[in-house]
């Protein structure tokens, strides 16, 4: 199921000096918020779940996860070279379950580290809302990584697309709409963090047991979706 | 022994036929798959190494299909076309690489790369390499494996002319091995070179097939049309018609010109120069005015 080759060569790609500075751009902003907002407000629970919650959470982590997860194969099937991939007695649904094991690891680095530490500048953890954020921070990064990895398989447009879904949808929509909230998988994940903080710090319109079963199921549908996209992947020709 | 079958098999799309019902067997040694550009040679080579489903027909090897069956891999490496190929990694990273995925060591990588003659660049970065040492690296990254079929889709483009003919010679001598080894050209002194047996394609269509010299033939007999500006064009057109290489001869007095269409490619090419000395005439231009590809090849179609 896991071929480190694959693994290894889609870390390079990922974590490439280029996309690697582009990675570190929102977390060193969030640490510098938190930072700022520390120095001139101190500390308070609020103000802290308010900064994890409102950019952390809802603008940094689906960004990266556009980043990581479109990134894990886009730019291989843009170019080509996704062939010395495919021409292997390999199966493709391998291939994307390594991906997507890379992406949920550079999403997780990226996102839920600095979220931990913009957590522990802010208010040194009281009221568990570093921990909770951070617990966020890792089950939104696994299922924004199979989202925008199949994504990324079956579009060209996989960024844009993605960048809409995670600014237009997450945040914009989600704000307005409540309907929009239930398909969130930031709402999602703060069903799962509001159990580890204290009382009415995060509140999400999803309940737990839902927020689960629509977590894992977007990730196992997305990622065999992707594993079936790639076994039937068209490289049309130049002509 | 492994023999790729393609019968009846077309491509579409949308409302483009890119590749209309070809039946064809490639089996061991070597074969030039001849064509201009545009006509179908890379969907061909894209069926065959299972990247393109075809939309009617069957691409099989030995048998098993070659459409979403991984399993083929095994016995064939593919040389594609396009540049991309992880250029942040370096030469021997990346043959080590495909080596990996074929589950095998760092000794087959060393094996293919001594094949292509890359050695000596083999920690450089990919990014750094020349059109011709890319094409290399790519040649040893379809070796690694030793496959019995080798699909080479416009192999030689960018490469020098020593590449070339080191290239020639590698896929050569797989093909006396037993290998089934296919590369795509549009250019027919390439093919003409290498393979002894050549498969056209013109618009999507099998237009030709078989021995080499065959279609070299159809190719260098059909009627080859020359513009020539001389010193005297009447005296020359007279010396020219006595021959019989010589089918026609118009006197274009606007253009200053003689029109000649000659019959016997080789003779005439070779009367020509001749009878403008022996009659003390002096050639000002002679150019071919149908040498274009299109029109070899449509010939061909047609013949």
């Amino acid at each position: 199921m896991y071929d480190p080759t694959v693994a290894r060569l889609t870390y390079r790609a990922l974590l490439g000096r280029r996309r690697a500075a582009v990675l570190l751009i929102l977390p060193v902003l969030l640490i510098f918020i938190a930072v700022a907002v520390r120095a001139f407000s101190g500390v308070d629970d609020q103000t802290a779940s308010d900064v994890l919650g409102g950019f952390a959470l809802a603008t940094m982590i689906p960004l990266i996860g556009v980043i990581a997860g479109t990134g894990a194969i886009g730019p291989e099937i843009d170019d080509g070279s996704i062939v010395y991939l495919l021409a292997k007695p390999l199966p493709r649904p391998t291939i994307i379950f390594t991906k997507l094991i890379v992406a949920i690891a550079v999403t997780m680095v990226f996102s839920a580290v600095p979220t931990f530490i913009a957590g522990f500048i802010l208010n040194g953890n009281g009221q568990q809302i570093a921990v909770s954020y951070t617990i966020a921070a890792l089950v939104a990064s696994i299922a924004y990584s199979a989202l925008f990895l199949l994504l990324g398989t079956v579009s060209r447009h996989a960024v844009v697309i993605g960048l809409v879904y995670a600014l237009v949808w997450e945040t914009l929509f989600g704000s307005l709409v409540a309907g929009a909230r239930t398909l969130s998988v930031q709402q999602w994940s703060l069903a799962v963090a509001e159990r580890t903080a204290g009382d009415g710090l995060i509140a999400s319109d999803v309940g737990l047991p839902l927020a689960i079963v629509l977590l894992v199921g977007v990730t196992v549908v997305a990622t065999w979706y992707a594993g079936q996209k790639l076994r039937t992947l068209t490289l049309a020709g130049e002509e | 022994m492994t023999t790729i079958n393609i019968e009846h098999a077309s491509r579409w799309f949308g409302n483009v036929v890119a590749v209309n019902d070809v039946t064809m067997t490639v089996g061991p040694g070597v074969t030039g798959l001849l064509g201009p550009n545009g006509a179908g040679k890379s969907t061909l080579i894209n069926m065959m190494g299972g990247f393109l489903a075809p939309s009617n027909g069957s691409v099989t090897l030995d048998g098993d299909a070659i459409w979403r069956n991984e399993s083929v891999y095994r016995k064939i490496g593919i040389v594609p076309e396009r540049e991309g190929m992880y250029d942040f990694l370096t030469g021997l990273e990346f043959v080590v690489a495909n080596a990996e995925l074929h589950g095998l060591g760092k000794e087959a990588a060393h094996k293919a790369l001594a094949t292509v003659e890359m050695e000596y660049a083999q920690d450089r970065k990919i990014a750094t390499y020349s059109k011709g040492m890319r094409q290399r690296v790519k040649m040893a990254s379809a070796l690694v494996h030793e496959p019995s079929v080798l699909l080479l889709d416009e192999p030689f483009n960018g490469m020098d002319p020593r590449q070339r003919m080191q290239l020639m010679d590698l896929l050569r001598k797989m093909g006396d091995s037993g290998r089934t080894v296919l590369f795509s050209s549009h250019i027919l002194e390439e093919v003409e070179q290498l393979a002894a047996h050549i498969e056209v394609i013109v618009a999507g269509r099998h237009a030709a097939s078989g021995d080499f010299r065959k279609i070299r033939r159809l190719m260098t007999d059909r009627p080859h049309r020359y513009l020539v500006r001389s010193s005297d064009d009447r005296v020359l057109a007279a010396a020219l018609i006595a021959d019989p290489s010589t089918a026609g001869i118009e006197v274009d007095v606007t253009e200053g010109a003689l029109r000649i269409q000659a019959v016997d490619f080789g003779r005439f090419t070779e009367l020509l120069p001749r009878v403008a000395r022996e009659h003390s005439i002096r050639l000002l231009s002679v150019s071919p005015s149908d040498e274009s590809l299109e029109s070899v090849f449509s010939y061909l179609v047609t013949a």
